[in-house]
């Protein structure tokens, strides 16, 4: 192993990580509701009374966010080396997948694990570890 | 003003991934790219969100009503079965393949992205094809062995 420096942002991810959590933080004290996208994208698509104008609501200010970033100037470059069929692969796994372990990187990951949920922890270990295997297969071995 | 919070709770998120780095996917397989030239950063997004959530959260499980006045809602499933420990590999290949989770995909999307866009899709497929499959498969089992 060896640590990528250029790339390397400690600070701005740290940062960006606290806004997250804030941003998690109240929409539970606020709203009562756990920010976990997939969870929140999930409901809308099999819709239970009264639950879609907070899911629709919290989905427009994340829709929100890249304009109110451009106020601060240019967006960093995105690098995207997948192509049509991986992102269509890893789609469908992401949807599926977190459907079935009911979370995702948000909802687990950060809501989750804030909580001190053993169930959580136990997920963000399975796709952690899913993750890392994969980019080693894909990166190392084929 | 509950839409009010939800929006801006909704906002405030999609910065921070924007400012964080997450919404870009060579970032994440960096972190995931144990074996190669491996960039922590994502430890450090994880690490600053769960700081800042287990305050909210330690003040959020206290109470039953949230602050606007509505029902708190909390997941209250502990069980570790393999629904959510086969889901989460699946969801974490995916993650890997592409670099997008669920969140960064959706705000590079609307920064249109149009990589995104294609990955936004499937996942709107493979949601829907869990809730076909939950409603055609799943509940009919639970409620025929109830």
């Amino acid at each position: 192993m060896s640590i990528d420096w250029a790339h390397f942002t400690p600070w701005t991810s740290l940062g960006g990580g606290i806004l997250i959590g804030i941003a998690a933080a109240m929409l539970v004290l606020l709203n009562g509701r756990v920010a976990g996208i997939s969870g929140i994208l999930g409901g809308l698509l099999a819709p239970r009374r009264g639950t879609t104008a907070w899911r629709v609501a919290f989905l427009a200010g994340l829709f929100a966010a890249p304009l109110v970033m451009l106020l601060f100037g240019e967006p960093a470059a995105r690098r995207i080396d997948a192509d049509f069929a991986v992102l269509t692969a890893a789609g469908l796994a992401v949807g599926i997948g977190t459907s079935y372990g009911s979370g995702c990187t948000s909802g687990h990951g950060v809501c989750g694990i804030s909580r001190l949920s053993p169930r959580s922890l136990a997920a963000t270990a399975a796709f952690m570890l899913a993750g890392m295997v994969t980019v080693y297969v894909a990166r190392h071995l084929i | 003003m509950n839409l009010g919070a939800a929006f801006a709770a909704g906002l405030l998120f999609g910065i921070g991934l924007l400012v964080s780095g997450m919404t870009d996917p060579g970032k994440v397989i960096g972190f995931l790219d144990l074996a190669g030239n491996w960039d922590p950063s994502l430890a450090f997004v994880m690490g600053g969100a769960v700081l800042a959530g287990f305050f909210g959260f330690m003040f959020a499980q206290r109470r039953t009503t949230s602050f606007l006045g509505g029902a708190m809602h909390l997941p209250h499933n502990r069980d570790i079965d393999n629904r959510l420990v086969g889901g989460s590999l699946v969801f974490g290949i995916g993650w890997g393949l592409a670099g997008f989770c669920p969140g960064p995909a959706l705000v590079s999307f609307a920064a249109g992205e149009e990589k995104a866009a294609i990955f936004v899709a499937a996942m709107l497929i493979g949601m829907l094809l869990y809730t076909g499959a939950e409603r055609f498969i799943h509940e009919p089992r639970r409620r025929a062995k109830a």
